[in-house]
């Protein structure tokens, strides 16, 4: 059958208003977590990368894309698969996304290359960089905690994931 | 350089998929068991900042046992719920020293735990699954080449915290250098089976499914002891080998124990979706 491009494209755009429960101020999109959809007949197909493993969030996740997916005039049914290749990185969060999640308090994550524990952001208040990390563990997985110095403020920020891409080929 | 696509494709062969199985079942339980003692924490870690970090790696540690489950239910193993709470002691293929109680005392009573012995036992722990990780990322089966893929991107963080409260513990000396010394020497006495893939390990290797349980061993000890010399810690002795191991499916009643706790609310009712 053949695919059905203006469907797609309001796929895509209901997406925008899917959310991470624990991080509402942006879309599965904007975290970079969207990676292929795909339209056939009245089926929609979306793939989707899990940000941590364990995300507890997952399969509410799953149901608000069905919800926002099966709400579009002609797709009837819509099927959310969760895979692992590529493998979801902290550098997939979009510049939206990024102003987004400062906007809602939490610093967006430095761009990292493979892994490393020497990180530090600005506070997404003041935008000071007098920070200190606070645990590297925070409320959610994805998340670490942090203080500002200089607005005294504590904030959180989206912990950076990446790995090394030589092992995996 | 064999490359197994996903389920369907390993069910062709038996072989193959015997002991790919065997394999997943050794990741799943270990991290799923030690995950199971590492919540028992929550609400009496040293600080509020640990309990939060510990919850978080315990959270992330059960993701991975479920990643693994769900890798075998994909073989036609059973249901995630079902691998994970359904199975009995002598099915479960966790090294020994996962299962083993906190301390004394239970999470409602007298909980006396040992903080020096979870310190170790994470730290020695999580140093062997990140060169299991390593190798397990160039896997012959796909699917669990992408699962280690991304645990490990998580399994650095856990990594550097316990690595943190080793070294941190040892140098403070007095009472806590002590301590961890003694927790050693007892982690150590139970190490056997952690470092084992058990009675078709070789095969395992064969298959290409993970590397050469001789091997991983030679790096893990290497690793160990280039980490006692810089802390100037006493050189380990020799591995012996344990009276149970857990890779042949053989436990202590702590295993037991744990079970009857973490199942017994699945028990009453089974059929819910968790």
């Amino acid at each position: 059958m053949v695919e059905n491009d203006s469907l797609k494209e309001k796929v895509w755009l209901a997406l925008q208003s899917v959310t991470d429960p624990e991080i509402p101020a942006v879309s599965v999109i904007d975290l970079g977590m969207v990676e292929r959809v795909s339209v056939e007949g009245r089926t929609a197909k979306i793939e989707v990368l899990p940000t941590f493993v364990g995300c507890p969030a997952l399969e509410l996740i799953r149901k608000e894309i069905r919800k926002a997916v099966e709400g579009i005039n002609g797709i009837d049914h819509a099927e959310v698969f969760f895979i692992y290749e590529p493998p979801w990185t902290s550098n997939r969060i979009t510049e939206t996304g990024r102003k987004r999640l400062k906007q809602f308090g939490i610093a967006p994550p430095p761009t990292v290359e493979g892994e490393t524990n020497e990180w530090s952001v600005d506070c997404p208040y003041c935008g000071s960089t007098l920070t200190t990390m606070e645990n590297v563990f925070g409320p959610t997985a994805c998340r670490s905690i942090f203080y500002c110095k200089h607005c005294k403020n504590p904030f959180e920020a989206m912990k950076p994931v990446g790995y090394f891409k030589e092992t995996i080929d | 350089m064999i490359n197994v696509k996903n389920a369907l494709e390993a069910r062709k062969n038996n072989n193959y998929s015997d002991v790919l199985v065997e394999l997943l079942y050794q990741l799943a339980d270990d991290d799923f068991i030690l995950a199971f003692r590492g919540s028992e924490w929550l609400g009496l870690a040293p600080h509020i900042e640990e309990d939060v970090a510990f919850s978080s790696i315990t959270q992330n540690m059960m993701g991975h046992a479920y990643m693994y489950y769900q890798l075998l239910e994909q073989l036609g193993e059973g249901s995630v719920d079902e691998l994970a709470h359904g199975r009995m002691g002598p099915q479960r293929k966790n090294a020994v020293l996962l299962e083993k109680a906190n301390g004394t005392g239970t999470y409602l009573k007298s909980p006396k735990f040992d903080w020096a012995y979870t310190v170790v036992r994470h730290y020695f722990y999580d140093l062997n699954k990140k060169i299991k990780l390593d190798s397990l990322s160039n896997s012959s089966y796909e699917p669990l080449r992408q699962a280690a893929v991304n645990i490990r991107k998580e399994q650095f963080y856990h990594l550097v915290h316990w690595e943190t409260w080793f070294k941190q513990l040892i140098e403070a000396g007095g009472e806590a250098k002590t301590r961890m010394i003694a927790a050693v020497e007892n982690v150590w006495t139970d190490f056997y089976d952690v470092l084992s893939l058990g009675p078709q390990g070789e095969e395992m290797a064969n298959f290409q499914l993970i590397d050469k349980e001789k091997a991983m061993k030679g790096k893990f000890i290497a690793m160990l002891e280039e980490l006692f010399q810089k802390l100037q810690l006493p050189s380990l002795p020799n591995l012996v080998e344990t009276r149970l191991n857990g890779r042949k499916g053989e436990h202590t009643d702590e295993l037991e124990k744990a079970l009857a706790t973490l199942t017994e609310v699945y028990k009453q009712a089974p059929a819910s979706t968790w």
